[in-house]
């Protein structure tokens, strides 16, 4: 090369990867402290039941927390998944309930449905160019109007476990005898590995990250980021769904006008496990860990006296911390750039 | 030269209010480097922007390889082969190099993509063009230069037949120019048309083979580069030949007072144990490479960056700057070399931008005097001819010569005495030029003290009574413009590399 032409330094670009590893580290670090944290200081804390309810009451924040992480790296947000995922499950259940749907339609249904809200925000969001915060806040306040009407504001009850129907419960956690097995966690890492696998090596997975990366750019390489958008939306709305039969099937009734909330520990979530605010930048691992840090405070607290306003304060200040670090990542990345 | 690759005749294009093409011509040869210029606003971005899709002409054709075309998107052009390199580039900053490069055309194998064979694609490319830079490296951590590249790269592998450069050079050092340069020659070997956007007159004659010339939307007409001079191309493009006379010696008294001195200050690598003084009245120059520290050491003085240590005097008094907030208290005003980001609020109009520095001078009670703000900003547009239909025009729609003035309004409605400009004419075409210059001058005049930091050295050498050089963080020399000369500031400025 006659020395011509500099060679550039490719040293940062590992310290890149090994700081993204390294903070999926960190947290899973936390969460693996909190948990014995939790053990040590409440006996009640460490019980087999409790692992399988802190499992439990996981499922359906985790699935909100995968499927949001890809509006999230396109640079956006998705706040119609709480009171989207409690719409479903209400539609769904009123079919197989009063209508007398078999239990795997009413599931159809809810995926359905999701899907259906995904393709309403994407469009909103990349053919009208609504801002996501605002395309999703309206859908958000739609489908809790929606899911009330649907089920003419009485709650639902989903078939319980050993009546007709109530398979659908084993699912999410299988009894062989006295053994509860947690069935559910095995779908969640089947599913974290599949949209991990879609994000990192498939086209739309690229595009959600370009978009997210620089959005007029994207356009400018001749990509329909319309359809990456509705992409992105429609797996939020998908896993929404998902998270629907998660509910139903953990909870023994389901109630309109619940679920506001559910999507922000979904996003809180993702943002712990390292998904920036600012697009471009995530992983669905991580996302999952992150997550875990949210059950686990969500479950623990309690036991050692702190009840539910608690853990939100204490939910929230974990956010900042979360933030922060995804700031200081972000000085650093410009840091290089100059 | 070639054969005709593109004919572009009589194309119009209006936008709401403006008429930004107006009846243009435009030819292009293979193998052929064809200049285009203009002033600012004067449509050449609009008239590549028609021919790659981006915008959609009103009128008129194109005539590419032989067939009459019209691309309704840059992905129809990029197919055909014609390729744009952005003035601002667009690099997907969290992606690779070779991701970068064949976005939306990915290799696949089944669903997954290959980024196995990308980035070996992506070598291979390299390595035909001579370019040395890893595929697997993260985008954001490239120079500026090396990006370009990337995106040169990237039209080479569309197996672009025109490539449309705009402004390629306005952010190079000097030594990432030449290899841009050895890469269009060699682009040039290959047959390939180009079309470059530039404001430097120097690199006509160095790089191209015809220039067109633009004014106000129309077609002004073609030269032969070597057989014609600066001032044959400034003439067309301002139809008018303004230009300030060079200084050749300082009008400003020995004994003038120092309204601004810094002393040892240090912050970060790049500014390192820095000392001077501003006399009133008194243009100073700022010179030196890129990354030697004078866009830092201006950043440290209004305290957009933490310093270290050193003591800041403003007439005579020790000040503590910590925020651009005292600075700007101190009467210090800075003019960013980016000015869409750290200057303009660009979705504003012209009169929110001039009064957003000294709203509290604005108020009554607690409403913002609207009358107030109006009277005063229209002052300013009248005395220093800011070009705009008129003061309710939103920022984002003035050229950049215009932008420069509004922010320089800012800093004048908040009485700063001192002005501190970044690259004050970086990507402003030569008649604004020339108007910033005439600016710049008046101010001085009027008792304003001002620090010019300039990559351009005949622009340092033209407004500054006094020169600082500054080299890997340090101020390496301090010249009198009386003894100053571009080879005696390259020799400092290039002291300790």
């Amino acid at each position: 090369m006659s020395g011509r032409i500099r060679n550039t330094p490719v040293s940062s670009n590992k310290s890149v990867i090994r700081r993204l590893g390294g903070q999926n580290v960190v947290v899973f670090l936390i969460v693996v402290a909190l948990f014995a944290f939790f053990c040590i200081v409440s006996p009640n804390f460490r019980r087999y039941s409790t692992i399988l309810s802190i499992l439990d009451y996981s499922y359906y924040i985790t699935l909100i927390a995968i499927g949001v992480t890809f509006p999230l790296i396109t640079g956006g947000v998705d706040l119609s998944i709480g009171t989207g995922l409690i719409c479903y499950s209400l539609i769904g259940g009123y079919l197989v309930v009063y209508q007398g749907w078999p239990v795997w339609a009413g599931m159809i249904v809810c995926v359905l449905c999701g899907a259906l809200i995904g393709l309403l925000n994407g469009f909103l969001v990349g053919t009208m160019n609504l801002p996501p915060f605002l395309a999703t806040l309206c859908t958000m306040m739609m489908t809790r109007g929606l899911g009330s009407i649907c089920s003419t504001g009485l709650g639902i009850p989903w078939p319980t476990a050993g009546t007709e129907g109530g398979w659908f419960r084993t699912i999410f956690k299988l009894n062989i005898g006295d053994l509860k097995l947690p069935l559910g966690f095995l779908w969640i890492l089947l599913l974290t590995a599949l949209m991990s696998f879609i994000l990192n090596h498939t086209k739309i997975g690229r595009y959600i990250i370009a978009i997210g990366s620089n959005k007029e750019a994207t356009r400018l390489s001749g990509i329909n980021t319309k359809y990456v958008y509705i992409s992105a939306y429609v797996i939020s709305g998908i896993f929404a769904g998902l998270a629907a039969i998660a509910y139903s099937a953990i909870f023994a009734s389901v109630y309109p006008g619940t679920g506001a909330g559910f999507e922000l520990e979904g996003i809180g979530g993702a943002i712990i496990g390292g998904v920036s605010m600012t697009g471009g930048v995530g992983s669905v691992v991580g996302t999952l860990i992150g997550v875990f840090v949210i059950c686990i405070l969500k479950t623990g607290l309690p036991f050692i006296g702190l009840q539910a306003n608690w853990q939100q304060i204490i939910t929230g200040i974990v956010l900042i911390a979360a933030v922060l670090i995804d700031l200081s990542r972000n000085v650093k990345g410009r840091a290089i750039n100059r | 030269m070639g054969d005709i690759i593109l004919t572009m005749k009589g194309i119009n294009k209006s936008f709401p209010g403006v008429r930004a093409l107006n009846n243009v011509d435009f030819e292009l040869y293979k193998g052929e480097v064809h200049a285009l210029m203009g002033e600012n606003g004067a449509g050449k971005s609009t008239l590549m922007k028609v021919l790659t899709g981006i915008y959609k002409k009103d009128s008129g054709t194109i005539i590419y390889d032989g067939k009459v075309v019209e691309f309704s998107n840059p992905r129809e052009a990029q197919q055909a082969g014609i390729v744009i390199v952005h003035q601002e580039l667009n690099m997907l900053g969290h992606l690779t190099v070779a991701q970068n490069i064949f976005i939306g055309r990915e290799f696949m194998k089944g669903i997954r993509i290959d980024d196995e064979r990308m980035n070996d694609e992506a070598a291979k490319l390299f390595k035909r063009l001579n370019i040395s830079i890893d595929p697997t490296e993260k985008m954001s951590n490239l120079t500026v230069g090396k990006q370009q590249m990337c995106e040169i790269a990237k039209a080479i592998s569309n197996e672009a037949k025109i490539i449309v450069f705009d402004e390629p050079t306005a952010a190079l050092t000097e030594s990432e120019v030449n290899e841009l340069f050895e890469i269009i020659r060699d682009l040039k070997k290959k047959d390939i048309g180009i079309v470059y956007i530039t404001h430097r007159m120097d690199e006509i004659k160095l790089i191209t083979d015809r220039v067109s010339v633009m004014r106000d939307g129309a077609y002004v007409g073609t030269l032969i580069s070597k057989d014609s001079t600066k001032n044959d191309i400034i003439s067309m493009m301002v139809g008018r030949v303004i230009y300030e006379e060079p200084k050749t010696e300082s009008k400003v008294p020995e004994d003038a007072p120092v309204v601004l001195k810094v002393e040892n200050l240090n912050a970060g690598k790049l500014v390192k144990d820095v000392s001077f003084e501003l006399h009133k009245g008194e243009i100073l120059g700022f010179a030196g490479l890129m990354g030697s520290g004078r866009t830092e050491t201006a950043k440290a003085i209004i305290g957009a960056d933490p310093k270290e240590s050193g003591d800041i005097y403003i007439n005579g008094e020790k000040v503590e700057i910590n925020s651009p907030r005292d600075a700007v208290k101190c009467g210090i005003g800075y003019l960013s070399e980016d000015r869409k980001r750290y200057g303009l609020m660009l979705q504003r109009n012209v009169a929110e931008n001039s009064t957003i520095a000294y709203l509290e001078n604005f108020l009554k009670g607690i409403f913002i005097d609207k009358k107030k703000e109006n009277s005063e900003t229209e002052k300013y547009v009248e005395s220093l001819a800011i070009k705009t239909p008129g003061i309710d025009q939103l920022i984002v729609n003035l050229s950049g010569g215009n932008q420069q003035k509004v922010i320089l309004t800012k800093w004048l409605v908040r009485n700063c005495d001192i002005l501190i400009f970044d690259e004050p004419t970086r990507g402003i075409d030569v008649g604004a030029k020339s108007d910033i210059y005439k600016l710049m001058n008046e101010l001085v005049k009027a008792g304003k003290s001002i620090i010019m930091i300039s990559s351009e050295l005949p622009e340092i050498l033209r407004m500054s009574d006094r020169i600082i050089v500054m080299c890997e963080g340090r101020k390496s020399g301090e010249l009198r413009i009386e003894e100053a000369s571009q080879e005696k500031i390259m020799h400092l400025a290039t002291m300790w590399i």
